[in-house]
């Protein structure tokens, strides 16, 4: 029983950081109706920043995640102004080719300068014990900073004018533009958002999972769940909808060997998007009245 | 009737081209190249249906060409049947699953169609690296003593490489088909505007379904070549996304919609591969040549190469499809 | 006469608008029915409605004694009913003819493709866009487009065609002449039920005409019935300039 509890408790702690990825896929989708395919390659240079500054320079893990969360945010703008901007308002496929396009660039520099070999960044802190059980320190440092991250964008969104801005260019782009919003800024502002929440993303995996500069894709892949758990374009549903999947992964594992339960999620991802496409959280809010 | 059109007797070329230039000096270097390009241009030739036809982003279509290679292999090596039948049923089998798969994602459109896809593909793969009968996620091997019956490994290699012509033949036969049919131009007028298509009286939920499980048969079948060739087959190899989105990217290239384009860009991508990964300095950098490639064509020339020469000799437009 | 079209007591609500409720009508063989009311009254939803865009809640739709009600889109324009579209929705990649030869090879007649290029080509001629045939209808003017809408419906030879505004942004002179090709559709026996917000034009077209108000049936009767029914002149009294051109015609 204590075990199962120890399960699903981890399990939570690892599907935050797996919302996080997703917060910043469901950003930009929701913002611009682009569906980022660099996300994987910037999980992935999140986890090589934090183990080229953590080796090469020195820095102190947790102290790497600024840097990052920076890094990410200045890529993403550059990203964006080089292989989105041309694009928006044009048909689904080209920016899902031209994003795509930059992930193979990403794969390709990346395989060329590291190989496929595993990495990993050295974090250790002191864990927390439950009975027979200990829960590695990194994966609670890991929710723990997620969760600070995930409340300083919903200040940024809910509460400053630039949060807003970004906000109104998602609900209805000309509007926004007609009053006066620099939607084309605003739009990069949100790519870089968004690239720097998967690069944090990645940084944190790293220091809980050794990886590899092709591990983007799986990554890439569980976000993609995530975020359609939860309802493209929403960033809470995201947060949500990881927390529940880590969850649903915890409550499995003791039972269903660990290769299954890929299947399961990507039975559960095809089932939803195609029965409620807006995500699970619908289900839980009230129909209107008729 | 199409057999009076120019187009059709460049196909003929073509395919003439890949039987014959191998077999002169038993040019084995030549062929494998040319196996792989085949490949490619079957597997390009067959997205294109779908997505430059019908305007739907398949990303998951190496299922396709991997359910077939399993379904071939595991018929051959465990119940002895012989490659043609093997073939084939392989072949049916996936289109009949594609029918199945395609009824459900179908009913998405844009971006949630093509996650869908994704997520075929990957729940496939998770479920073969789990399915007890095809061998896990070790896959199947196949004895050598199956090349016997087409006269040893060496022949059968030969045998093998003309079947895949075969196939990539029969793949653009089946493109410019169906561009000048009523079906065909039922799915250009979904890919340009599914809504006001359907008030015209085009049936898009049958059309979009036949599409997707007719873009299937063929890739399976080549899929039941290729792990045949190998001898063995693997869930990472045969359920390749890299492979599945070279695809596309390949299609793209030569110009998607268009008959020619997709054939024109597998046989130059899968040239220039070729070349990088001979080339010392350039082996590690085929994924970045493809991307800004990619990039490029998205951001500036998005009729791929066709589009180019169209814009270039707009009289080509006449007899290339 | 016979009717071709019968409505019965649709309707729709979209979360809590009432879009269209409890609508009746009919179409007569042979006729113009105008549809008319102010902006937002329902009129496309019912069009989709009868096409099967959408479902409704409620009623019934025959179309030459059938029941059409709810079925998909493609199966209404089998049964002979073909649209043209408010927001012009035209193949843009496509040439002029092709865009005709789909609605011809698709409608009412079903044709294969080498006899869905005659009459593809017949419909194209009517409206006049003859010597654009090779063009794609991405290079077409505004008013080109609407003409394409018209033409790739009529392609179909539809035995009931609904025209969604399609004097909307045609100047004067565009206007006369599209007039000129409604009444040559009609006088080639296809029935038409036809929206329009220009009322000279509408009343001088429709045999009979429905005033649509928030969902519901204001009125309906002949044009001069209508533009006298102190009912209509009142209802619209919010949006004045209405009643202005009711008055003019
Ligand atoms: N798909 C939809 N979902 C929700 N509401 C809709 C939908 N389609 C139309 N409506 C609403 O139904 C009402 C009627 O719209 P409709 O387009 O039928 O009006 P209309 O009479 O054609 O107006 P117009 O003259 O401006 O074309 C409007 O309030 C509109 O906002
Ligand atoms: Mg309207």
């Amino acid at each position: 029983m204590l075990g199962l509890l120890a399960s699903i408790l981890d399990g939570v702690l690892i599907g935050a950081v797996y919302g996080l990825a997703a917060m910043g896929i469901t950003l930009i989708w929701g913002v611009m109706d682009v569906v980022n395919l660099t996300h994987g390659a910037m999980i992935v240079a999140g986890m090589f920043a934090a183990y080229v500054l953590v080796g090469a320079a020195g820095v102190p893990v947790y102290a790497t995640l600024p840097i990052v969360l920076a890094g990410g945010f200045l890529v993403g703008v550059g990203l964006y102004w080089l292989s989105v901007h041309r694009v928006i308002g044009q048909p689904p496929l080209m920016s899902l080719l031209s994003t795509f396009a930059v992930n193979l660039v990403l794969v390709g520099l990346g395989t060329a300068v590291w190989g496929t070999d595993l990495f990993n960044v050295p974090a250790s802190l002191p864990g927390f014990s439950l009975g027979r059980y200990t829960f590695p320190g990194t994966h609670l440092m890991a929710a723990l900073l997620t969760g600070v991250i995930a409340l300083a964008l919903y200040f940024f969104l809910y509460r400053t004018r630039l949060g807003k801005a970004v906000r109104a260019v998602s609900n209805n782009r000309e509007a926004a533009e007609l009053v006066g919003i620099p939607t084309a800024r605003v739009l990069a502002l949100a790519f870089g958002l968004g690239v720097a929440l998967a690069s944090v993303a990645g940084m944190l995996i790293a220091t809980m999972f050794p990886f590899t500069v092709l591990s983007g894709d799986a990554y890439q892949l569980k976000s993609f769940v995530v975020t359609v758990l939860g309802g493209l374009g929403n960033p809470t549903g995201a947060l949500v909808a990881g927390i529940a999947l880590g969850l649903v992964e915890g409550l499995t594992t003791p039972f269903v060997p660990v290769s299954w339960t890929l299947v399961i999620e990507f039975i559960l991802f095809v089932v939803v998007l195609i029965t409620v496409p807006g995500g699970l959280l619908t289900l839980f809010r009230r129909r209107r009245p008729a | 009737m199409i057999l009076r059109r120019p187009f059709f007797w460049i196909i003929a070329a073509i395919v003439a081209a890949f039987a014959i230039a191998p077999a002169i000096g038993d040019n084995i270097e030549l062929r494998e190249s040319l196996v792989l390009a085949a490949v490619y241009i079957t597997l390009a030739s067959n997205i294109n249906m779908i997505l430059g036809y019908a305007g739907y982003v398949n990303f998951g279509s190496i299922v396709f060409f991997g359910l077939g290679g399993y379904f071939s292999v595991w018929l051959m090596s465990a119940h002895a049947w012989p490659l043609a039948a093997a073939l084939v049923a392989g072949g049916v089998a996936v289109s009949a699953l594609a029918l199945v798969f395609g009824l459900g994602i179908l009913r998405l459109r844009g971006v949630y169609f093509a996650l869908s896809t994704i997520g075929v593909n990957e729940g496939v793969m998770a479920f073969v690296a789990n399915f007890g009968p095809w061998g896990g996620s070790t896959g199947i091997y196949l004895s050598p003593a199956l090349f016997q019956p087409l006269g040893g490994p060496a022949k059968a290699l030969w045998v093998i490489y003309y079947l895949l012509v075969g196939i990539m033949g029969l793949s653009l036969v089946l493109s410019y088909a169906v561009k000048r049919s009523k079906f065909g131009l039922g799915l250009l007028a979904i890919g340009q505007n599914e809504d006001a298509a359907a008030l015209l009286g085009v049936p898009t939920p049958r059309y979009k379904a036949i599409v997707y499980s007719l873009s299937a048969f063929l890739p399976a079948i080549a899929g039941g070549l290729y792990f045949f060739k190998s001898a063995y087959i693997q869930p990472p190899d045969a359920f390749d996304l890299q492979l599945s989105t070279e695809t596309i990217v390949v299609a793209m290239l030569g110009g998607q919609g268009t008959v020619a384009g997709p054939a024109l860009g597998a046989f130059l991508y899968e040239e220039l591969r070729g070349w990088l990964l001979t080339s010392p300095t350039f082996s590690h950098f085929q994924l970045v040549v493809a991307g800004v490639l990619l990039l490029a064509i998205v951001l500036f020339a998005p009729g791929g190469l066709m589009g180019l020469l169209y814009r270039l000799w707009p009289r080509l437009r006449s007899f290339l499809e | 006469m016979n009717a071709l079209l019968e409505v019965e007591n649709l309707s729709k609500q979209f979360g809590g608008l009432r879009a269209v409720q409890a609508l009746s009508f009919e179409v007569r063989e042979g006729t113009i029915l105008g549809l008319i009311g102010p902006n937002g009254a329902g009129k496309t939803t019912v069009f989709n409605l009868l096409n099967g865009v959408f479902a409704p809640d409620e009623g019934q739709v025959r179309f030459r004694g059938a029941d059409i009600t709810g079925l998909a889109p493609f199966r209404v324009a089998r049964h002979g009913l073909a649209r043209t579209n408010q927001i012009v929705q035209p193949f843009a990649n496509m040439t002029v003819l092709e865009n005709c030869v789909v609605g011809a090879c698709f409608g009412r007649e079903n044709l294969p493709l080498a006899r869905a290029r005659e009459a593809a080509r017949e419909a194209v001629t009517l409206v006049g866009l003859e010597d654009r045939l090779d063009a794609l209808a991405s290079q077409l003017t505004i008013a080109g487009k609407k003409r394409l809408e018209l033409a790739r419906a009529l392609a179909a030879r539809p035995t009931l065609l609904l025209l969604d505004e399609v004097l909307a942004g045609l100047n004067p002179v565009e206007i006369e002449r599209m007039i000129g090709i409604i009444r040559t559709i009609r006088d080639s026996g296809i029935s038409i039920l036809m929206i329009e917000h220009l009322m000279q034009a509408i009343m001088s077209l429709s045999d009979r005409i429905v005033v649509l108000n928030s969902g519901a049936k204001l009125a309906e009767g002949l044009p001069a019935e209508v533009a006298a029914d102190p009912m209509v002149i009142g209802a619209y009294l919010g949006d004045p300039g209405f009643v202005d051109k009711l008055r003019e015609s």
